[in-house]
């Protein structure tokens, strides 16, 4: 039973995990936090619940197709709420707000296309388990822990070993620097953006998975954990956000396993706070605040 | 280049401006019309419902069930009916403004609605005080008709079905001991669990475990896995229909193959459609059964399918016999407009023949009438027998 629990806490966790990328990229890059993002990821959702019961398509093309399409989310996003702000060097709170029209024009846009009703994906990968000695694991489960991961380390490698990736770390550390060096900053930004919202799209479809309730309003609850999860891995860090999920997603589960679930959200919050008294930079964040743009 | 930049960034804007216009305009729509000039002698009833929002499901079946009632009796001549629909949302702020308007401003003669027991709580209280009849047709939680005197429900309360469906069940799945979720921020489930766990003690059965969540709750498998661990031989939910099938579907998921027994938000076919084929097997009490041999239901159950183009659920069935008990009670009290009266004519109705069964009430204006217990079987609603 614990370490079934640990299971459950782990596929939760990785999700919010995958969510808090989005997040973490973007303030990495821009110092901004992107309001939209909960919305991109319930787009994410949509579309992904659309190609299997609409195209029957494999859940994997439906992971692919929702990633095409949160990019070019993000993209829009970039073109619309962020590069228009940031060409005219307003305050950093302005694309806060815009980014909040943003996730309400989106959030209306789903309700009105697909109502308020919860949907959910056909019981394609339910009802499949894998006994392993006492511990059960679900084909989903396997899927959302497989994919999660693999994003993470894939994402790990990217930004370590690629040029791209190198790009992308040296415009977080400073922009202006990484202007001088000769990269593209700007295309850099779009770059980050698209990717966030790339990964925050496959979020979403695997949130859908794991508990069948898509519907317009999910990415509110699920945006604000997302954020707790940046604060806690320490603001623009890339290992932090993924540790950080993965903490949130087992101190929920076990509230629930070994207290009461009315505190779920309570306890794991709680823990933020506590953690954060330990350490207010956040698990992997850096002692002094850098770049101070 | 800059100009054409400008252009483009002008043009977005703009674009984004008018579908954002659309979608706004578009919600605006979705609203009950203003009634309009009352038709000659007609009685105005004003309807509460959760027509938006995460139960809109069971206010829009009320609402189906009640136009199709009116129509029926409209067109017979005898009685004629005015209905003034208001969104509660859900909200119990919502239902007592919309209880507030029908009665001040739109000066109604009766209310049925509203969905949910927690609004009939808010708004009950109002309409007592203004002498104004209110009938809940989905109102099943304990004590809704303690209110006041102008507080009736035709609904079949679940201190009659949740007792009758663990007796059911409990002789015919040979019940032991049993494990409880429940939804606890919301009346009408934590009502539910407690008629429950009196019906459980009152059984002899034993209780595993209480696990609870909230509505719009997501993710069950903590609840879940302790649960399966604790091995017992059915589990009883008191829940919507929308967590309800949720819980069904990680329940199956994870491998629980044991009977599952809801409360009243499980007497849904959105519970079957949501859920697949993991709701096979669930067991809930009915006042209502789409497939008893009676004409008076096979009639409904054609005339609903012709207008709507689905099957009606309870809440339909409910709806449209609190519709015709309100005409007769109208018929009888001769009146349209006298509050009062009506409210005496109501209190006096019984042997009324109803596509619930025949039904009663009684002293405390709760309903008399006979129970069904259903499972689910071959994606369907079927009798337990």
């Amino acid at each position: 039973m614990f370490l079934q629990q640990v299971v459950n806490g782990l596929t939760l966790g990785s999700t919010y995990a995958v969510i808090a990328l989005g997040y973490t990229l973007i303030f990495g890059v821009l110092n901004i936090v992107n309001m939209a993002h909960g919305e991109i990821f319930m787009i994410g959702a949509f579309v992904g619940l659309m190609l299997v019961t609409k195209f029957n398509v494999s859940i994997f093309v439906a992971l692919a197709g929702a990633m095409v399409v949160g990019a070019a989310l993000g993209y829009l996003l970039e073109r619309v709420a962020l590069r228009p702000l940031r060409r005219r060097e307003v305050s950093h709170l302005a694309p806060l707000i815009s980014t909040i029209g943003v996730s309400i024009f989106l959030e209306s846009l789903a309700l009105k296309i697909f109502g308020p009703q919860a949907q959910s994906f056909p019981p394609l990968y339910s009802g499949q388990l894998f006994e392993i000695g006492t511990l059960k694991i679900s084909l989903i489960q396997i899927i959302i822990l497989a994919i999660s991961f693999g994003l993470m380390l894939a994402l790990r490698f990217w930004l370590d070993k690629t040029k791209l990736g190198k790009s992308i770390r040296a415009t977080a550390e400073n922009i202006e620097t990484a202007g001088l060096l000769g990269i593209d900053t700007r295309k850099v930004i779009v770059l980050t953006v698209m990717l966030a919202s790339g990964l925050g799209a496959v979020a979403g479809v695997l949130v859908g998975l794991a508990f069948n309730a898509v519907e317009p309003t999910m990415g509110i609850s699920m945006g604000f954990k997302g954020l707790a999860v940046l604060i806690l891995g320490g603001l623009g860090n890339v290992t932090g956000a993924m540790i950080g999920g993965l903490i949130l997603g087992i101190a929920e589960v076990f509230s629930v396993a070994y207290g009461s679930s009315s505190y779920r959200e309570a306890v794991a919050f709680g823990l933020i706070i506590f953690l954060l008294f330990l350490r207010p930079q956040g698990l992997f964040g850096s002692q002094t605040s850098q770049g101070g743009r | 280049m800059i100009k054409m930049k400008n252009a483009i960034r002008k043009w977005t804007v703009t674009t984004l401006a008018i579908m954002f216009t659309v979608a706004v305009a578009g919600c605006g729509g979705s609203q009950s019309a203003a009634p309009g000039n009352s038709a000659g002698g007609a009685a105005k009833i004003g309807v509460v419902s959760f027509l938006s929002g995460g139960g809109a499901a069971y206010g829009e079946a009320i609402r189906q069930g009640l136009e199709l009632a009116r129509d029926e009796i409209n067109a017979k001549g005898k009685t004629k009916l005015e209905l003034i629909f208001e969104d509660s949302k859900g909200e119990k702020n919502e239902a007592i403004n919309a209880t507030n308007k029908l009665i001040h401003k739109d000066n109604v003669l009766a209310i049925i609605g509203p969905t949910l027991s927690g609004e009939m709580f808010a708004a009950g209280p109002i309409a007592s005080q203004a002498g104004v009849s209110i009938m809940g047709t989905s109102t099943t939680a304990e004590g809704i008709t303690d209110i006041g005197d102008y507080v009736f429900r035709n609904s079949l309360p679940e201190s009659l079905a949740l007792p009758n469906v663990v007796k059911k069940a409990k002789d015919k799945f040979s019940l032991k001991k049993v494990a409880v979720m429940y939804s606890n921020n919301n009346d009408f489930t934590v009502s539910g669990f407690k008629t429950f766990e009196q019906a459980i003690k009152d059984n002899g059965l034993e209780t595993v475990t209480v696990e609870t969540f909230a509505d719009k709750d997501t993710d069950f498998s903590a609840q879940l896995t302790k649960i399966a661990a604790l091995k017992p031989d059915a589990i009883i939910i008191s829940a919507l229909y929308q967590e309800a099938a949720l819980i069904l579907k990680k329940a199956r998921e994870i491998g629980i193959t044991i009977p599952i027994i809801g409360n009243n938000g499980f007497n849904s076919p959105q519970l079957i459609k949501l859920a697949g084929s993991a709701s096979e097997g669930a067991v809930v009490a009915s006042p209502w059964f789409p497939g008893k041999d009676d004409a008076k239901v096979k009639n409904f159950v054609a005339a609903f399918k012709a207008k709507y183009n689905k099957e009606p659920d309870q809440f339909s069935a409910q709806a449209y016999d609190a519709m015709y008990i309100m005409a007769d009670a109208i018929e009888k009290a001769g009146t349209t407009t006298d509050r009062k009266k009506l409210r005496d004519s109501l209190a006096t109705v019984k042997d009324f023949q109803g596509v619930t069964g025949k039904f009663a009430f009684d002293a405390k204006r709760n309903p008399a009438m006979d129970v069904t217990i259903l499972v689910v079987k071959d994606g369907k609603f079927t009798e337990l027998k």
